[in-house]
């Protein structure tokens, strides 16, 4: 019966998405249309070649890991794929010849920034918390996820986003909102999987079996229903019309930039730190084979650390004309979060007090540590940028573009590194990782890369910002723009170089893990003998 | 540390975590974002400011959509350098009738908060065909394909519909305006046509781009000749408590 409920609802998407196509008023709708129309006859043929089949029989005693495997490949692949944009646009920025005539309209750095953003952002990162936080709940709860399908609806609910997000920046439809850049249409369809989403992890930790919900469960929790509310005010929009991909965001002005900027800063807050930190509290005490360090401080950090990132959004908005009081408020507390951002890396790092020999032997342990260790380099940085009179300096530089990649690529880039290395052998039972030497290898292309960017950026970010401001004895400027500009260069190949660099890093990672489940040993079959294989 | 020993309530409660953890992260956007909607001064009191004309909003269209706020900030700070570089600092009317507001957070190109009436429209055309060429140091990509793009009555029609949109938001556009949106919308290229100005005070109307054809050209030029242009600034009076 279920079965044919939905085949119904899928036919009639198929219909009413074949309609709208047809009537579609621009290009990037009608593509969309396509896309949700394709999608869904797709699963559509899928259930119906298992109708009247048995059911398959879940036994709730073991985990569900299909979406998770689903969503490790995920994360690797939109990884290689935002990681190489990010370099194609690195390159853009020092020969403006690479945006291409031919691809004038569709592949200029205007619209391919915004693809990197999202894809690095949303697709490896979102990929990553989506997986990691399937694994954890489980795992943290002994229970099976919660929702039956609900999980792999969730899955490739977000990867239909995010393909409808991506094909609409290279087709022109923006909404012109920073890292809230997709239609009204692509963030409905988002907000009905992130509730899904939130669905079922909350179901999954009701249905536990451990009386306490661990810590790293609490910051998936937070990060979750945060982010659904940061989306859903962010984007209220108007459509100009239903067939269009066009709306008009309702917030204008001096309004949107604090609305967005609220977004903005807790995109960082609550997407790449606490999601991650949620990351972070499972797999390095794991990985580590040592408990946390402290259970006080995680409870004092955690609730500080949310209930201030929320309030520092006005410190992208110093000096604009965003009121003073809430540029003050923003700096304010900006500064305060520094206390609990370093007592996340402490309980992090001091988790490895009696297994620092580990360094030395482990590289995914490693990556790890360099992880929190960007953590807390990057949340030092932020706050001494929120000082009003550095922001006069930082604001509008490439420093700010340094600052995201330190935080960007060495926190969250290194920790789901980690995180992807740890659960490869154990997602599809292999003995071991196909080559720690690899590994080895990745870290340091990595850790070399994001030294040469972030090292760059400081250096063009402060130069620009000094050679801006610089006037003579008469008072005159001294610097037009352009030169400043062009007093870039060498900096940006330097950067250009360093985005390779990391990249090659994750092309090798791929590389190991498809190596590590195609042609490693599989696991010695005497620890999965507890349970009953379901499929 | 008798408090913390409660906390265990709180985590052998999900709902009870969840409903908490919502309440922390509402306060700060509360504080925050609210009052901007109710204090006075938040948005200064200023002589000139009127919604887009729509060609200047075709214009405006097509900066969003090629993402010229990745590079490009349209908010000049108060600071020696800025004014001295940009013009007036920008005030927050003026960008009241922006959905949503494209004060960007990078300069890689310059402000442009104020570029409209800087240069003309033959060195905007160089400009956008090929940068280099006026600017041999800038790394802008060439946004030439713009002079082909050809805009039709479905386009005015497009941005009439985006107009009521905006109308509908609470902004002034009068009934005039909108039955004359589409007719507007060619008028602003024909200096000979039905003034454009009269609706919309401080509207410039030429043929932007040169060409016979209304192109996207024209729109982007349009837009950006009209960029920080409105205020009257001799009317002035900043508010000293803001």
């Amino acid at each position: 019966m279920w079965d044919y409920i939905k085949l119904a609802v899928l036919g009639l998407v198929v219909v009413v998405a074949a309609i709208a196509a047809s009537l579609a008023r621009d290009l990037p709708y009608l593509v969309h249309m396509l896309v949700i129309m394709l999608a869904s006859a797709i699963t559509f043929f899928w259930i119906i070649r298992r109708v009247g089949e048995p059911a398959l029989v879940e036994n709730p005693n073991e985990y569900m890991d299909g979406p998770i495997r689903f969503g490790v490949i995920a994360t690797a692949f939109w990884g290689v794929v935002g990681f190489l944009v990010g370099v194609v646009i690195a390159f853009q920025l020092a020969w403006p010849e690479l945006n291409f005539q031919w691809a004038e309209g569709y592949l200029n750095f205007g619209r391919l920034r915004p693809l990197h953003t999202s894809a690095v952002i949303f697709a490896f990162g979102g990929n990553a918390l989506i997986a990691s936080a399937f694994y954890v709940v489980q795992r943290t709860s002994a229970a099976r996820l919660w929702g039956g399908g609900l999980s792999w609806f969730v899955f490739w609910g977000y990867q239909v986003f995010i393909v409808m997000a991506a094909t609409g920046y290279v087709l022109g439809s923006t909404q012109g909102n920073e890292y809230a850049e997709p239609e009204w249409l692509t963030d409905l369809w988002l907000t009905i999987v992130w509730v899904a989403f939130l669905l079922v992890f909350m179901g999954t930790i009701i249905k536990r079996r451990e009386p306490h919900i661990y810590v790293a469960n609490w910051f998936y929790m937070a990060f979750i229903v945060t982010v659904a509310m940061l989306h859903i005010v962010n984007n209220l929009a108007i459509p100009v019309s239903a067939f269009g991909s066009r709306s008009v965001p309702v917030w204008s002005g001096v309004q949107s930039a604090m609305i967005q900027w609220w977004y903005g800063h807790n995109a960082v807050g609550f997407f790449l730190t606490a999601g991650f930190l949620g990351m972070m509290y499972y797999f390095i005490p794991k990985q580590a084979e040592r408990p946390v360090y402290s259970y006080k401080l995680s409870i004092m950090h955690f609730w500080a650390l949310i209930f201030l990132y929320i309030w520092a959004g006005p410190h992208h908005l110093h000096y604009t004309a965003l009121p003073d009081w809430a540029q003050t408020l923003g700096m304010t507390f900006s500064i305060m979060l520094w206390m609990p951002s370093w007592g996340g890396m402490i309980n992090g790092l001091m988790t490895l007090s009696g297994a620092w020999d580990k360094l030395r032997t482990d590289p995914i342990i490693r990556m790890m540590v360099v992880a929190v260790g960007f953590y807390g380099m990057a949340t030092f940085e932020g706050p001494m940028m929120s000082i009003k009179a550095v922001n006069s300096l930082s604001h509008y530089t490439d420093w700010t573009i340094g600052h995201v990649h330190s935080g960007a690529l060495g926190w969250n880039g290194m920790i789901t590194f980690g995180m992807l290395y740890y659960l490869v052998p154990r997602l599809w039972q292999r003995e071991r990782l196909y080559s720690l030497r690899l590994v080895s290898w990745h870290f340091w292309l990595a850790t070399i890369g994001i030294v040469l960017y972030a090292a760059s950026m400081w250096v063009t970010g402060i130069m620009e910002g000094l050679m801006w401001r610089e006037v003579d004895a008469q008072g005159f400027l001294v610097n037009s723009f352009a030169d400043t500009v062009a007093a870039k260069f060498p900096m940006y190949v330097v950067r250009g170089l360093g985005g390779t660099l990391f990249l090659l890093g994750a092309i090798i990672m791929c590389y190991n893990l498809w190596k590590t489940v195609t042609s490693t040993a599989e696991r010695s079959p005497a620890r999965a003998a507890g349970a009953v294989p379901a499929e | 540390m008798g408090l913390l020993d409660h906390h265990k309530k709180i985590e052998t409660h999900a709902t009870l975590l969840l409903v908490l953890s919502f309440l922390v992260v509402t306060i700060g956007g509360i504080v925050q974002i609210v009052p901007l909607f109710y204090l006075d001064n938040t948005i200064e009191k200023v002589e000139g400011m009127r919604p887009y004309a729509p060609l200047e909003l075709a214009g405006r269209e097509i900066y969003v959509r090629e993402g010229c706020y990745t590079c490009h900030s349209q908010m000049i700070r108060p600071m020696r350098d800025e004014v001295e570089r940009y013009g007036h600092y920008s005030l927050a009317a003026e960008s009241m009738y922006d959905h949503p507001f494209q004060w960007g957070s990078k300069r890689t190109g310059p402000d442009l908060a104020r570029l409209g009436g800087r240069y003309s429209d033959d060195w905007h055309v160089q400009h956008m065909m090929d940068p280099r060429a006026v600017v041999p140091e800038s790394i802008m990509p060439s946004y030439g394909f713009m002079m082909n793009r050809v805009l039709t009555r479905e386009d005015a029609e497009h941005v009439r519909d985006i107009m009521s949109v905006y109308r509908l938001l609470g902004h002034p556009y009068t009934d005039e305006m909108m039955e004359n949106a589409v007719s507007d919308f060619f008028a602003q290229v024909d200096e000979f046509g039905d003034p454009v100005a009269d609706r919309y005070p401080g509207a410039q109307q030429r043929n932007f781009d040169g060409q016979p054809e209304l192109t996207e050209m024209d729109a982007i030029i349009a837009y950006m000749q009209m960029l920080g242009t409105l205020v009257d600034f001799d009317t002035f009076v900043p508010d000293p408590s803001r």
